[in-house]
């Protein structure tokens, strides 16, 4: 029976010195270390945060600085295809220009050529005729040297004259 | 500084053990005379002599005294003096516990019952031969000792810890400190906050810390069988029974109108259940103190039945020894091994029963603030 009959000197320095200690250590244990807890978890917690923070800032650098380069990479590209662009077509205009240069100078030299050509052919021709007749008129002149072929001669052409 | 601060606490708790101890020892000496003396006083449950008396043992050790009994060596027991502190008839009675010489002379009519309710608390006899209690029986037992003694540890470690938070502001925890933070945001998070709700938590977290360290320190202290351990505090329904009834009050104190309501009009019962027999306010009523009620006795009865079975296997030790020497220290072998499996038990019941009466308090302060919609 002693075990379930409280005593009162237990129960009455029990409520006491419980009571007591429940102030004592709500004020100067729990209060402080609750507080403590509490401004680590946050401290930590926004720790956490700026970091998550600086990690996306940083993510974001990033994107620019890709954004930058592809940009610049692209402006290059632009740059070198246009460069390209201008030298085929400065190629293709000095090729075209050549071209025609290079046509014109072969129809001058042909004109020329011909020209050349038609003066030193009429320059023979010339040549050859005064030839012609000077080698005729050494023939008729060998031809003609006695008086009886002249006669003969003449006499046929004579013939010829008459018979038409 | 950190170190400094533990050498400092250390000096503190070694101070108080060693006050303990320097106040305790001069009246141990002054015992052994009355030993002899003692053994000429024939009383009628004097078992010092007579046969191992189990049941007896057992109850004496889980049980309060007036005096704080350590050894007993031969006809010579080894006590610690407790003040007893009486009112009775308009007059304060205070004497130490050694002049009740163990339980075995009566003072200024004062004598320690042996059986009937009374059992183990100072009596008087009255003119008809029946056993009263003095009107009020305020002295310093020994479980009022060991709450003293548990309560002022309590203070020194908490507030120490608290210190070390202050000090090493922003730092992680080390020593004492990180050994008690993880219990205390188990106790807030788990217990606390899980139960009561984010946001009035806060109110009762004082009480339920100091509760559960309370049991806890009380149910290890219980376990360890050396002074000024080794009282059975958290298994003295007197003890557990404040606990409850501090629950009780604060349930009470802090409950809303929405907790009232249900208890004297419960919502979503049929009619007929309230009128004309109020049968569910009733039961509801009930329910206001067999809450607490529950509390005390879980606590009262899980902590003694432990500290019961030890005591059982030390006590068939005993009782084998009496039929011969050496069936006892055969049987000692065994009664030995299921003690270190019981006190491992112990250790686990120590921290589930801090945990179910935490919770439990906390669960009943969640209910009587609950918001309903």
């Amino acid at each position: 029976m002693s075990l379930i009959n409280p005593g009162f000197a237990t129960v009455i320095w029990m409520t006491l010195a419980f009571g007591v200690t429940l102030f004592i250590l709500a004020k100067y244990a729990w209060k402080p270390i609750m507080a403590s807890l509490k401004e680590r978890e946050d401290s930590i917690e926004s720790s956490l945060r700026a970091a998550d923070d600086a990690r996306k800032a940083m993510q974001d650098l990033k994107l620019d600085n890709e954004k930058l380069l592809r940009d610049a990479k692209d402006e290059r590209d632009a740059l070198l295809r246009e460069a390209r662009k201008i030298k085929e077509q400065i190629i293709d205009e000095a090729r075209e220009k050549a071209n025609t240069e290079a046509a014109n100078i072969v129809e001058n030299a042909k004109e020329r050529i011909q020209h050349e050509k038609n003066a030193a052919v009429v320059e023979i021709k010339n040549l050859i005729a005064s030839y012609s007749i000077q080698i005729a008129e050494k023939i008729l002149r060998e031809e003609l040297k006695d008086k009886k072929k002249q006669e003969s001669y003449a006499e046929k052409l004579l013939k010829e004259i008459s018979l038409n | 500084m950190s170190y400094q601060s533990g050498v400092k606490n250390n000096l503190i708790l070694g101070g108080l053990l060693a006050a303990l101890l320097i106040f305790t020892f001069p009246v141990l000496y002054a015992q052994h005379g009355h030993g002899e003396k003692a053994e000429n006083y024939a009383h009628e449950a004097d078992v010092s002599d007579a046969e191992f008396q189990a049941g007896e043992m057992i109850i004496e050790h889980i049980t309060d005294a007036y005096e704080w009994h350590i050894i007993t060596i031969g006809h010579t027991h080894i006590t610690v003096p407790l003040p007893v502190i009486l009112y009775d008839e308009g007059n304060w009675l205070v004497f130490m516990s050694t002049k009740l010489h163990h339980g075995k002379e009566a003072h200024k009519g004062f004598f320690i019952s042996h059986e009937g309710f009374n059992a183990g608390k100072l009596v008087k006899k009255d003119a008809d031969g029946n056993e009263l209690r003095p009107t009020l029986d305020v002295s310093i037992t020994k479980n009022v000792l060991a709450i003293f003694f548990s309560l002022t540890l309590m203070i020194l470690v908490f507030v120490s810890v608290a210190k070390s938070y202050k000090k090493r502001e922003g730092h992680a925890p080390k020593g004492l400190q990180s050994l008690l933070e993880p219990i205390i945001v188990f106790v807030r998070d788990d217990i606390a906050k899980a139960s009561i709700g984010e946001k009035k938590y806060e109110r009762y977290l004082p009480f339920l810390l100091t509760i559960f360290f309370f049991i806890l320190f009380n149910n290890l202290l219980g376990i360890i069988p050396l002074f000024p351990a080794g009282a059975n505090v958290t298994g003295n329904i007197g003890v557990t029974g404040v606990l409850a009834a501090f629950t009780f009050v604060i349930t009470s104190f802090s409950g809303n109108k929405a907790y009232w309501m249900h208890i004297v009009n419960m919502p979503g019962v049929p009619w007929w259940l309230k009128i004309p027999i109020p049968l569910m306010p009733i039961v509801e009523l009930m329910g206001l103190f067999t809450k607490p009620f529950v509390l005390m006795v879980r606590l009262f009865a899980n902590i003694s039945a432990g500290h019961i079975i030890i005591l059982g296997f030390i006590s068939l030790i005993f009782i084998f020894g009496q039929i011969s020497t050496g069936l006892g220290m055969g049987v000692s072998v065994v009664s030995v091994g299921f003690t270190i499996f019981m006190n491992f038990l112990e250790l686990l019941v120590a921290f589930i029963q801090a945990y179910v009466f935490t919770l439990l308090s906390a669960l009943y302060f969640g209910m009587a603030t609950e918001e309903h919609h």
